[in-house]
């Protein structure tokens, strides 16, 4: 298996793929600088966290006509993996490889802690070393995390099993409590319909390794790396 | 014929704007209580090239449709004049 993390001016979070992907998860990767009209022979595409383009108009909203999202389009749309965290995933929604919009977080703040999130389908090449249900500690950190659909999306996502992360206590349980951005129905990350591309708020690749506070963040690589070798 | 456009974008009716609520609650707070309700958007003037009238508002609503407004949050609207080139 071979990645690779998409660099886009603003991104924050493409070295912490990096090492994520090489030095944790032991998969060859390199960097496509977002100018690129084509990608890598790769199977798996990251694209990171940041602020691209500085957030400007809409996060994710510039990025998203970026020369390499037509490949990145393509790569998805043949069926390869896709994964967007955090900018990553307002991109993907802004470049309509997954359904909704990001909001303001209810707060207005900036949210920057480490959540909980539970695993809602483990049926997918990035959620098989869960087990449906378990939860896993992986911070966030942004401003603009509420994801919001209206309810006709909202149901089709339930309906076809999209909804892959929500927000939640250590236990499992739900409540606005544990919800740190007032996201709708406490949505942390979704999947397209072919669960080909994965969108999430929280940061797996800072919660990979025990020294940054939790390592369950690895086990969505691992996870990657065992459905996709 | 050079134009120039006023294009507003804010959120549908539908979704929840906490920025609006939060300075809503804020201007009470001072005492305005003739506030009743607001909403916050974005405002954008942009100065274009056009042949037509017409033509100008077709490339604004394409503009609007591909960039300047996420149809699944927001909706827009705009003015057009015809400005001295």
């Amino acid at each position: 298996m071979k990645a690779a993390v998409v660099v886009f001016p603003g991104s924050n979070c493409d070295t912490d793929c990096f090492h994520a992907l090489k030095d944790v998860a032991k998969v060859p990767v390199e960097y496509v600088w977002h100018k690129e009209r084509t990608l890598p022979k790769v199977d798996l595409v990251v694209i990171p966290g940041g602020f691209s383009y500085g957030d400007y108009l809409r996060t994710g909203a510039i990025a998203r006509f970026s020369p390499v999202m037509e490949s990145v389009i393509q790569h998805a749309q043949s069926g390869r993996a896709v994964i967007g965290i955090c900018n990553g995933f307002q991109i993907l929604l802004e470049a309509g490889l997954l359904p909704g919009a990001m909001l303001r977080n209810k707060s207005l703040e900036f949210v920057c802690k480490h959540t909980w999130i539970r695993t809602e389908e483990n049926l997918t090449i990035f959620t098989g070393k869960m087990d449906p249900g378990e939860t896993l500690c992986v911070p966030v950190a942004h401003g603009e995390g509420n994801y919001y659909c209206d309810e006709d999306t909202l149901k089709s996502l339930h309906d076809h099993s999209q909804v892959v992360f929500r927000y939640s206590s250590e236990a499992g349980k739900l409540g606005e409590e544990f919800n740190p951005n007032g996201s709708k129905d406490h949505i942390a990350g979704i999947v397209n319909k072919k669960k080909n591309v994965l969108g999430m708020m929280p940061h797996p690749e800072r919660s990979s390794e025990d020294i940054l506070g939790s390592s369950d963040g690895r086990k969505i690589f691992e996870s990657i790396l065992t459905a996709l070798e | 014929m050079q134009f120039k456009a006023r294009i507003h974008t804010s959120l549908k009716k539908s979704v929840l704007d906490p920025q609006g609520q939060t300075t809503l609650h804020a201007l009470g707070s001072m005492g305005f209580k003739e506030a009743k309700s607001l909403r916050i958007g974005k405002y954008f003037e942009l100065v274009l090239e056009s042949e037509t009238r017409a033509k100008a508002e077709e490339c604004i609503h394409a503009m609007c449709d591909k960039l300047l407004h996420n149809p699944v949050i927001e909706e827009y609207s705009f003015e057009i004049q015809e400005t001295p080139s």
